[in-house]
């Protein structure tokens, strides 16, 4: 075992983690909001708008992420080319973006229902009685309460899609552990650089979870 | 004339019927007690004026506007009414101080000063200015139930109901909760109460409404309610020697 490259490695191993970080931070924000979204339509009382919003979770919590990465990766600019009527290059990075921000919001989706269904029924009387739109109770009282509770879940999640941001190595992006194995083979020194690239996904990984833990008990109190 | 006007409602849960036939009206300044054993509807009925319970037969006005009536713009409607709840249900995220003046600002349209003068005049009269910036988890259940009574105030509504307003409080604290209500019967505002606090009934009210399983028995002037005993619903005496045995 040689690990005398990684140093010299670490600019371009960095340039990789900063996609891996963008990604996920940009995935968490979309599939949220997209996943809140989904939520309010699952609850809807029209049947219609509840069931499409039930069939689209229960389908992509049904097929595997890399399906929808690959898949997405060819569909995107097919769809625009649809919608536009010209030849767009959308590139790797949005694609798998789209891919991880409606993937993902399936996830987020039953995580934002719990906690909106945690909130009891009163808080939203109280919230129409004093004149708010059903909009403005969900915004101003609902929402921020439940997502105060539901904030552990949510990283926990984060974090699981953390780990699977790594997928994107097969549309050739660039991520940190497709820059630790291209770097590694380079050098001669594949195993090294695995080795490397699994011990940092775990220490930030174990690190960030036992903070979840953490801030579960202080939150539970 | 009639604040609140409730004609010949019925309500169904599938199958099975909450309310039958409902019939009332509460007259401006008036106060009615609307009392009953758990479970005949008095709850649903209170909730029906306001729209928090929708009901599929009859009709309820409040100020001539009808509750309803599906073009009604019900946050509108609601804004104008006051509600106590009997879990309190302050908003638990929010300031005492935000929890008075969310509304104002964001469904008035009153400015942050306005919104804070006014909260914080109606804090003041039911005793807790000190506690403006607490949570309402730092406040005993009678001072968050204070609290719910002088945020619904501040709206300045033409009306005020109260669902069961001290049913969830410890008994030392039933007090300083019935005293705002009294003080404010006073005032001449006009309410709607669901409560077993007979004596709360006997100091202010002008009428007490008596349910059972979702119908009205009695409706009377609190004079005869309480000094004519013997005339009341077999159902009424039951009730009644139940809860003032003690």
């Amino acid at each position: 075992m040689d690990f005398s490259q990684i140093i010299p490695s670490l600019p371009s191993l960095w340039d990789g983690m900063k996609l891996t970080l963008q990604l996920l931070v940009l995935a968490v924000a979309g599939g949220i909001a997209l996943g809140t979204v989904l939520a309010l339509a699952r609850m809807s009382s029209n049947a219609m708008l509840s069931g499409l919003a039930k069939a689209y979770v229960n389908y992509f919590r049904s097929i595997p992420l890399l399906l929808v990465i690959t898949w997405f990766y060819l569909a995107v600019p097919m769809i625009l080319n649809w919608i536009t009527g010209e030849f767009v290059a959308v590139g790797a990075f949005t694609s798998c973006l789209v891919a991880f921000v409606m993937f993902e919001a399936a996830y987020y989706c039953e995580i934002v229902r719990a906690g909106i269904q945690s909130i009891s029924k009163g808080q939203i009387n109280a919230a129409y009685a004093v004149g708010m739109t059903y909009s403005q109770a969900m915004r101003l009282i609902i929402l921020p309460q439940a997502f105060r509770k539901m904030t552990p879940l949510l990283l926990q999640q984060t974090i699981i899609l953390f780990q699977d941001t790594s997928l994107v190595y097969a549309v050739g992006l660039i991520d940190f552990l497709n820059a630790a194995r291209a770097r590694g083979d380079i050098m001669g020194q594949s195993h090294e650089f695995l080795i490397f690239a699994g011990a940092v996904y775990f220490v930030i990984s174990f690190g960030a979870s036992s903070l979840v833990k953490r801030l579960q008990k202080r939150l539970a109190v | 004339m009639s604040m609140i006007e409730i004609k010949n409602v019925s309500k169904w849960y599938g199958d099975f019927q909450v309310l039958t036939d409902c019939t009332t009206n509460v007259k401006k300044g008036e106060v009615v007690v609307v009392c009953g054993p758990s479970g005949s509807g008095k709850s649903t009925l209170i909730k029906t004026v306001n729209a928090l319970e929708p009901f599929q037969k009859g009709e309820i006005f409040v100020d001539g506007v009808s509750v309803g009536d599906p073009k009604t713009d019900l946050p509108k409607l609601r804004a104008r009414i006051g509600m106590v709840f009997q879990n309190f249900e302050l908003f638990p995220h929010l300031s005492i101080t935000e929890n008075l003046t969310i509304a104002q600002q964001r469904v008035l349209g009153r400015n942050r000063d306005e919104a804070m003068q006014k909260g914080m005049h109606y804090l003041d009269r039911v005793g807790l200015k000190a506690h403006a910036g607490k949570f309402p988890g730092q406040l005993s259940g009678g001072q968050q139930q204070r609290v719910a009574i002088a945020r619904a105030l501040a709206m300045d509504p033409i009306a005020m109901l109260f669902d069961e307003p001290t049913s969830a409080l410890d008994p030392e604290m039933v007090n300083e909760v019935l005293d705002v209500m009294v003080e404010l019967a006073h005032e001449g505002m006009t309410m709607m109460c669901v409560t077993h606090e007979m004596g709360f009934a006997r100091k202010v009210a002008n009428r007490v409404i008596f349910m059972d399983r979702g119908a009205i028995v009695e409706d009377c002037e609190k004079e005869e309610f309480f000094g004519n005993i013997d005339a009341r619903s077999e159902r009424a005496r039951q009730f009644l020697s139940k809860i003032l045995q003690h």
